[in-house]
Formats: structure tokens, C-alpha cells, sequence
């Protein structure tokens, strides 16, 4: 486990080595295949009730084989890097071809790659003792808002990936990608009322991730025990369609499901999604940009090559209110006949790439955001989100707040309990009424599932006014 | 199911006996390491996945794979780790990282293996492998997607598009073993299949549906063609669905859905959040939490069922137990850090991944059957019946739950409207207090079985 006591192991990795595989995976005729080595060295650190309850660590290591012809998939994976078994992976994936040549031999040749994610200092290499400090200060941090905190949970978890794709087209890339993710949170008790809050966030950081603004551990633990107090007052939410403004930052997450999701290309490709054939089509307000980016500075969905060999980049998704593009693997930016747009990703070395977004946002617009407030009669005002849920087809989509408040003649009133709007993503993109000026890119350690893969992702917004959602809450006007 | 074409070509079958002797060779690595106690948790497995869209293959997967966990107490402090490397060489080098890293934790009272008088020493042939599922392959999987695919196109003009046919098998071994007395293994097999027809509907929206079996054993393994029936006849039912009133009614959940809050209602009784207060069952024991017709059971000893075990993630035997019982709060489920936390014995709940310790988890939690039909139970002149729900809409502190939801309205008895976008919510506590029909309908397909519920009121949120 020790890293430093041998060499890396994908160092291990030679190009002839590689080219036997490739040949070995087409020896029945596929017509393309990838190689995706992968590494994972990570530990995570937990605190409850003010004792460091557990310490652990893992590391994996395997290789994932994936044949292609046609639109046909066939993958495989092993955990040993032996060349009998690595071989045998390779033939495993190849069976989805029977019969044909195979091609001749190709040069394979590494790729440059950008560095989005520069570390200061790496995690991993930092000593126990000073990560169980971090989660010390966000405990007492935590204890100190309020005498009521009854309960507080640290973790923190580092790790990074080490991939290494090779593929028949000849790109040989390799990336270091780092992640740190840290999270508390608190339980309060008052007249036998129990609430909860959380706050957290996550980067491709080293230690440096813990003096950024908003990221010190003494700033979620304030955070995590101020939600919590504040729910204690949270009145019952209202019921049925009202305008709704979704606050800056992690609001993005309604912009995940409701619209990201139904641009990836193989839902398109497949006529699957609502946003099938409208490529130039206006698919939102004019207000709205979206769009989708693995290049920004140490974001948590950044990447400096996807898991298909392309490099990360950033991709107009919808430029004012224009559909402009999707978001490609191979397979599908083969049947669109367009370039990859780097957004190939996979969980590991145990599955198969799919078009995955990496940071997606909706750009800052004109607005004030005190305006935007100001311009509600009656409605709610979204700030934090436990996630969310679309179903592609139709667009149909769920998202759960944790904090939120009423909006009641232009001010902030009442916090509101936990609730769920409900609604269309074309539709309420259609409803964008005002785009605030504020852009936030969302700090928090948001994590993407699409069939039963999860990746890390980024989320950004700025404050925005839908004019109408359905809120799912008690209390009918 | 229509007889599958199985070909005689054995594939790697996972090996008990050889995953029993690495996990105890560990186990004595870890030992003379200095661990003053230790649990190794192995595992091994094979899986095979096809995915047939529009007639055409387009996946197929199959790989083995296999991982080791290790979790050392040392002076009453913890670590976990894991690996897939089981060198001997390498094995060693983690048992003595992992004693070393436990040094960074703190002394931790309540951490403890299980005393070794509950450690299971009966192991009951729970009948969780079948040589037949074993020995699916590639070419009967396929058929299986084709055939099931096939027939859901066919079975009505509406249906236009497919999200495919999937057919999956997963086999596996794991031996588990703990330095308190304890070195087991078991076996399993599990296959299922789903197929995911689309129709197109007004205004460009599409509807799709789903339907599905799985089954560890082969012969339970449905029909292609049934199942390929009912996915599209449940996708067309879904066409020209309308919003509701925003109102307070009548919801019935049948037990698709119903499983869901089956599973939230163990969760709230899991030991694990009772300690941490993250549950509002802390302090309820004894308590009504359920209407009366609710009786709520987690049995591990259920034979073939897929949540079935004879002993626990800590070794410990199991044993079924009420969770409630007549809509009385009974007992919480316990490993042994929660039994501990809460001065009582482990309950044989125990899970275990290969990334970490044990945790709380339930088996086959089987909510009891009443005896009325589902069409007794919609017997309603206005109700929601709610096929999906949506989101993450629960608060298990405080029981607030709020959930978007899809389905049917009733009248007189009958759907008549298929309903989209709404949500429903009420306190979870009074949720199940207003359970007033439990259906005689079990659905045994996964590790939660439940009937057909039906609330008498919640509240829907729509126009």
C-alpha cells in the first residue's frame, strides 16, 4: 500500500504490452478498442461524538477492456495486471465480434494534456495526526453555534485516480486525478425536537482545499449547526404552483436533472430523451446559457481527459435558449459524425464509458438578485438541495430542498420544513423569468448516478426566478 | 421459463473453500501483526450483463472479480482497509499497514467483536445457489432480452421506441472470518431481467415503463415474453396523463411502491440511527408507530429468498425479528457497535462491504400480507394510485416526507386518468398510522416483500 516502497504501479505499463492487448481484444473483428487502467489509492477519516471513530484505507487496481463494432458494446475487467489475465480480459470483450480481420499493427503515441487541477499539497502525503485536526476544528466549530448541538459527524476523505487509456486509434493518455471531500454534520435537540443539518464540500485539491473561502472546516461546521437551528422554526411548506426562485450555487442541481441529463447524446441518439432531434431549436428562455465544463480550475467534475482517451473540455450546451449541442462519447459522436466533446466517463475499471456531464452551469445573467426577491408576491426561495431525480423521456423531475425559505411580499420570512418541487425541465427552462448577476459555482460534493455509475460532478447557477413550479408541501393557499 | 439453452461450457464457479482458506490466512497475518483482534471479509464473483435495444445487442459484459476487506482492533481502536491483491507478500504488507493505521484512532469503548456464544454454528442450506443460473451464458441471455424485447414491441402500435432489454446473472462466493471464533462461507446466485419500453405522447413528451423478474433460483426466473407484455402494457397506460388538484385524499401504493416506505419504515428502526438520533423511533419501543394491521418481520431464514443468511457481517447467527408487531415498535435491529451503544446484544443484523465495518442492515423484510384483494382495496370514489415515486423527499428525524409521484386516479373503483407530476407528503408517523388495507398481494421478487398499502389520507400537491 505504500506507494513510495515501488514504482507506480501503471508505470508497470509498457506500449508493447499494450499492443498485444489491442490486438488480442480485435483478434475477432471488432473494429475499436479502448484500454482503461486504473489505480485508486484512497483513506478516509471519520469523527463522532468528538472521537476519531474509524481510519481506513484501500487501494484498487485493475484494467477495463472494451470492444467496439458498430454501436456494440463488449467489456470486461480484471483486478490482476498479469499479461495471462489481462489477455484473457481482452478476448472476454472481443467475443461481441465473430468473425472478420483484424486490423494491422498502429503506433501508439501519448497525448499532451492541460493540468486543471494543480495540487499544492497532496493529501495522501500529509500525516494522519494534521487531517484528524481538520475534522477536530469542525467539530468544536460546530459545538460552539449553538448549546443545543447534541451530535456532530466529521469525515473526510481523500484519494486520488490513476488512469491510463490506450486505444486502437493509437492515444495513449494518462491523468492524476486528486479529490479531497470533506463533510460534518449536526444534530440539534430543543423541546424534544430533534432537526439536522449538513454542510460539506469537495475539490480536486490537496491541504489548500481547507483555506479556500467557505472550505475551512470551521466554516461547515457553522454552517452544518446553523441549518440545523434554523429548521427548528421550519413551518410546514405550502402546496401547489408558485413562482420560485432558486438561489445561487446549488441550485445547479435542478439544472443537472432537468436539463443536463437530457442532453448527454446516447438518450438522443437513441430518440430516447425530450430534447431528441432540436439541435438549433429554442429550448429555453432567451435569458438562459448552459453549458457544460471539465476545464475549470480544480472543480470536483473537472477532468483533463475523459475515460475514453479525450481531453476535458468545455461545451455550449444552449446558448440563449438555443440547443447548440450534446454532450458525446465515442459511440454517439460517431453516429452524430461529430468530434468527442470529452465527456466519455465511467465509475472504474468495472464499467463501460457513457456520455456523463463533468461541471455543468447556467451562466450569470443582468439581474440584481435582491431584485429577483423583491419581484415575488407569494412564493418560495430554494437554497439548499438533498438531491434530485429526472426521467429523461419527458423531463419530468423531483428535487428535494433541505433549505428554503417562504417568500412573502418581496421578503424572506419563514424557513420552510423539507420539501420537493415537482416539475417539466423543458418547461420550467421556458419559465426562466429573471437571471441574476451573481454566479456561484457550487463547492459541494455533488455525485452524478446514471445506470448504476457514479461519478463526481460540478454545479453552478446564478440566482434565478422560475415563474412557476409546483411545490410539494402541506399547507394549500 | 422456456427452456433456456444452456451450454455445457463450465465457467470459473466461485470456490467457498478457497475464499475460507485466504480470509483465515489473512486473518492469522493480521493476528501476528499485533492486532488484538480482527475480521476478514472476502469476497468473489462473476457477472454476466446483455443489453438487447430494438433487436440489436448492444452490451455485453463479463468479468470476474474479487476484494478483501480487513478490519483490526488494536487496543480498542479501529481500522479498516481493503485490497484485491492476495499475494501472500502483499497481504502481510496491509495486515501491518492496517494495525499501524489503526494508532490514529482513538480508544473506543463500544468497539468490540461479538462474544464467541453468538457467533452462528449452524449453517441451514438456505437454497441461495442454483447450477442453473450458474451456468447462464452469453447466448441464453440474449435470447432472453431478444424474446422479452420482442414481445413488448409487438404488443401494441403506441409503443415506438425501446430503451432495451436487459438479462443479467451474478454469482458469487465470500467466506467471512473473526479472530472472536468464527470462519464461514457461502455461495450465491441471483439472475434477473427488465425490459424498458417507450411510447411518444402529445406535445413530443415520451412516456416510458418498465417491468421486470429476479430470482436466485432458474426455474423462478419469469417468462421473456410475460414480462415483455407487461412492461408495455404499463408504458401505454401511462399515455395522456393529467396533473390533479392540489388536494387531500385517498393513496394507495401497490407493492411496487410500497417497498419503498417498507424500507424507510426498517431504516427508521435500524440501531445504527437510533443512537445517533437521527431516527424519530428513538424512544418509540413499545410505542405505536403502525396502524394495527401492520406487522413488520426481518427474516434472514427465509429459504431462497435474496436477502436470506445464516450468519451476519459479524458472524453472528441470525435469526428473524419483529420489528413491529401489530403497530407496536418492537425492537431495533442491532450489529454489535450499536447493540453496545444501546446496552443490549446484536440482533444478528450485521452488513459488511469489503470497504469498510459493519453496519446495520436487514435481510428479507417481509411486511405481513392482509386479506384484502388490490381491487378490494381500490374499491375508493376518488383515490391516487401511486405506481412511481420520485426524489429524496425524507426527513428520518422528524418523519417529514414529501415525494413526487406518478400513477392513476381512481374513480368508482376504476383507473381512470393516468397522473403525472404531482407530489404527495404527510408525516411519515401519520403516514403509517392511517394505513387502513393491507393487501393479500406479496410481491417476493427482492429483499423487501411487501402488499399492496393504502393510506387513507396525504396530501397531494398539483395545480
Amino acid at each position: 500500500m505504500d506507494e513510495s516502497a515501488g514504482r507506480h504501479p501503471l508505470d508497470a505499463i509498457d506500449e508493447r504490452q499494450c499492443e498485444r492487448l489491442i490486438a488480442a481484444a480485435l483478434e475477432s473483428g471488432g473494429d475499436y478498442t479502448d484500454l482503461f487502467f486504473e489505480y485508486r489509492n484512497g483513506g478516509d477519516y471519520s469523527l463522532e461524538d468528538g472521537k476519531v471513530k474509524s481510519v481506513g484505507r484501500g487501494v484498487v487496481l485493475g484494467l477495463g477492456v472494451r470492444v467496439l463494432r458498430g454501436d456494440a458494446t463488449g467489456y470486461a475487467y480484471t483486478e490482476s495486471l498479469h499479461e495471462e489475465a489481462m489477455l484473457q480480459a481482452a478476448r472476454t470483450a472481443g467475443q461481441i465480434a465473430r468473425s472478420g480481420a483484424s486490423p494491422g499493427p498502429m503506433a501508439l503515441s501519448g497525448i499532451e494534456l492541460p493540468d486543471f487541477y494543480p495540487v499544492k499539497e497532496s493529501v495522501l502525503e500529509h500525516s494522519g495526526a494534521e487531517k484528524i485536526e481538520l475534522l477536530r476544528r469542525a467539530d468544536r466549530a460546530a459545538r460552539a453555534v449553538d448549546a443545543r448541538v447534541v451530535r456532530v459527524e466529521v469525515y473526510l476523505a481523500e484519494g486520488v485516480r490513476d488512469v491510463l487509456v490506450v486505444n486502437s486509434s493509437g492515444v495513449m493518455a494518462r491523468d492524476h486525478q486528486p479529490m479531497v471531500r470533506f463533510m460534518v454534520s449536526a444534530v440539534v435537540e430543543s423541546d424534544g425536537k430533534r432537526q439536522s443539518g449538513r454542510s460539506g464540500g469537495a475539490a480536486r485539491r490537496g491541504m489548500e482545499q481547507f483555506v479556500v473561502p467557505g472550505q475551512s472546516p470551521e466554516e461547515h461546521g457553522r454552517e452544518a449547526a446553523r441549518l440545523a437551528v434554523a429548521m427548528l422554526d421550519a413551518r410546514d411548506a405550502p402546496a401547489g404552483p408558485m413562482p420560485v426562485v432558486l438561489g445561487p450555487g446549488e441550485s445547479g442541481i435542478l439544472l443537472h436533472e432537468a436539463v443536463g441529463h437530457g442532453l448527454e447524446a446516447d438518450f438522443n441518439r437513441k430518440k430516447t430523451s425530450n430534447y431528441t432531434d432540436q439541435i438549433g431549436q429554442q429550448v429555453a428562455s432567451e435569458l438562459c446559457t448552459v453549458v457544460d465544463d471539465g476545464t475549470l480550475p480544480n472543480a470536483r467534475g473537472s477532468i483533463n481527459v475523459d475515460d475514453e482517451g479525450n481531453p476535458g473540455r468545455r461545451n455550449v450546451l444552449i446558448e440563449n435558449g438555443r440547443l447548440s449541442a450534446y454532450m458525446q462519447d465515442r459511440i454517439s459522436s460517431r453516429h452524430f459524425k461529430t468530434s468527442a466533446s470529452g465527456n466519455g466517463r465511467r465509475e472504474s475499471f468495472h464499467h463501460e464509458p457513457l456520455p456523463r456531464m463533468t461541471n455543468t452551469l447556467m451562466m450569470a445573467g443582468n439581474d440584481d438578485p435582491e431584485d429577483i426577491i423583491r419581484s415575488v408576491k407569494r412564493g418560495v426561495y430554494a437554497k439548499n438541495f438533498s438531491g434530485g431525480q429526472v426521467n429523461i423521456s419527458n423531463g419530468d423531475f423531483v428535487f428535494s430542498l433541505t433549505e428554503s425559505y417562504l417568500i412573502e411580499d418581496g421578503k424572506l420570512t419563514a424557513p420552510l420544513k423539507g420539501v420537493n418541487l415537482i416539475g417539466n425541465g423543458p418547461e420550467v427552462l421556458r419559465k426562466v423569468a429573471m437571471v441574476g448577476s451573481d454566479f456561484q459555482l457550487s463547492g459541494g460534493t455533488w455525485t452524478c448516478g446514471k445506470d448504476g455509475q457514479s461519478v463526481p460532478v460540478g454545479i453552478g447557477t446564478p440566482t434565478v426566478k422560475i415563474s412557476e413550479i409546483t411545490v410539494g408541501g402541506t399547507q394549500k393557499s | 421459463m422456456s427452456q433456456p439453452n444452456v451450454k455445457r461450457k463450465t465457467p470459473l464457479m466461485p470456490d467457498t473453500a478457497a475464499c475460507q482458506r485466504v480470509a483465515e490466512e489473512m486473518m492469522s497475518y493480521a493476528i501476528a501483526a499485533g492486532a488484538d483482534g480482527a475480521e476478514v471479509l472476502l469476497r468473489e464473483g462473476a457477472e454476466l450483463e446483455v443489453k438487447v435495444r430494438l433487436g440489436e445487442t448492444e452490451l455485453v459484459k463479463e468479468a470476474g472479480s474479487r476484494g478483501l476487506g480487513l478490519r483490526v482492533i488494536k487496543n480498542s481502536r479501529v481500522a479498516n482497509t481493503h485490497s484485491s491483491d492476495f499475494d501472500p507478500a502483499a497481504m502481510k504488507i496491509l495486515a501491518a499497514e492496517t494495525v499501524k493505521l489503526a494508532e490514529l484512532a482513538e480508544p473506543d469503548e463500544f468497539a468490540a467483536l461479538p462474544e464467541r456464544s453468538e457467533m452462528a454454528r449452524n449453517f441451514p442450506d438456505l437454497g441461495l445457489w442454483d447450477d442453473k443460473v450458474a451456468l447462464f451464458d452469453v447466448q441464453m441471455a440474449l435470447d432472453w432480452a431478444q424474446a422479452a424485447e420482442s414481445a413488448a414491441r409487438g404488443f401494441d402500435k403506441r409503443i415506438t421506441n425501446s430503451d432495451g432489454a436487459t438479462f443479467g446473472r451474478v454469482m458469487g462466493a465470500s467466506a467471512f472470518v473473526s479472530s472472536a471464533g468464527f470462519s464461514g462461507s457461502s455461495r450465491g446466485t441471483y439472475a434477473s431481467g427488465v425490459v424498458r419500453p417507450i411510447c411518444d405522447d402529445a406535445e413530443g413528451k415520451k412516456r416510458n415503463g418498465y417491468w421486470w423478474t429476479g430470482n436466485r433460483l432458474a426455474h423462478l426466473i419469469e417468462n421473456a415474453e410475460s414480462i415483455g407484455i407487461e412492461a408495455a402494457r404499463r408504458t401505454v397506460a401511462k399515455l395522456g396523463p393529467r396533473k390533479l388538484a392540489t388536494q387531500d385524499c385517498p393513496v394507495i401504493f401497490p407493492p411496487e411502491t410500497a417497498k419503498q416506505l417498507v424500507g424507510k419504515l426498517a431504516g427508521l428502526a435500524s440501531g445504527g440511527a437510533i443512537w445517533r438520533k437521527s431516527s424519530y423511533f428513538a424512544e418509540r419501543e413499545g410505542t405505536q408507530v403502525a396502524a394495527p394491521s401492520i406487522t413488520l418481520i426481518d427474516d434472514p431464514l427465509i429459504p431462497g429468498a435474496s436477502g436470506s443468511r445464516a450468519f451476519d457481517g459479524e458472524g453472528v447467527a441470525t435469526r428473524p425479528n419483529a420489528i413491529v408487531e401489530a403497530g407496536i415498535l418492537k425492537t431495533f435491529l442491532c450489529d454489535t457497535y450499536s447493540a453496545r451503544k444501546l446496552g443490549r446484544t446484536s440482533t444478528g443484523s450485521a452488513g459488511r462491504g469489503i470497504g469498510g465495518g459493519a453496519y446495520v442492515t436487514t435481510s428479507n423484510l417481509i411486511l405481513r400480507p392482509g386479506t384484502m384483494s388490490p381491487e378490494q382495496i381500490a374499491e375508493l370514489d376518488g383515490a391516487f394510485f401511486v405506481t412511481e415515486l420520485m426524489g429524496f423527499g425524507f426527513n428520518a428525524v422528524t418523519g417529514d416526507f414529501s415525494q413526487g409521484a406518478g400513477g392513476f386516479w381512481i374513480e368508482k373503483g376504476e383507473k381512470v386518468f393516468p397522473v403525472s407530476e404531482v407530489t404527495i407528503s404527510v408525516n411519515f408517523d401519520d403516514l403509517w398510522k392511517r394505513i387502513d388495507a393491507v393487501g393479500c398481494d406479496l410481491d417476493t421478487r427482492t429483499s423487501v416483500h411487501s402488499p399492496t398499502l393504502r393510506v387513507s389520507s396525504m396530501t397531494i400537491a398539483g395545480t
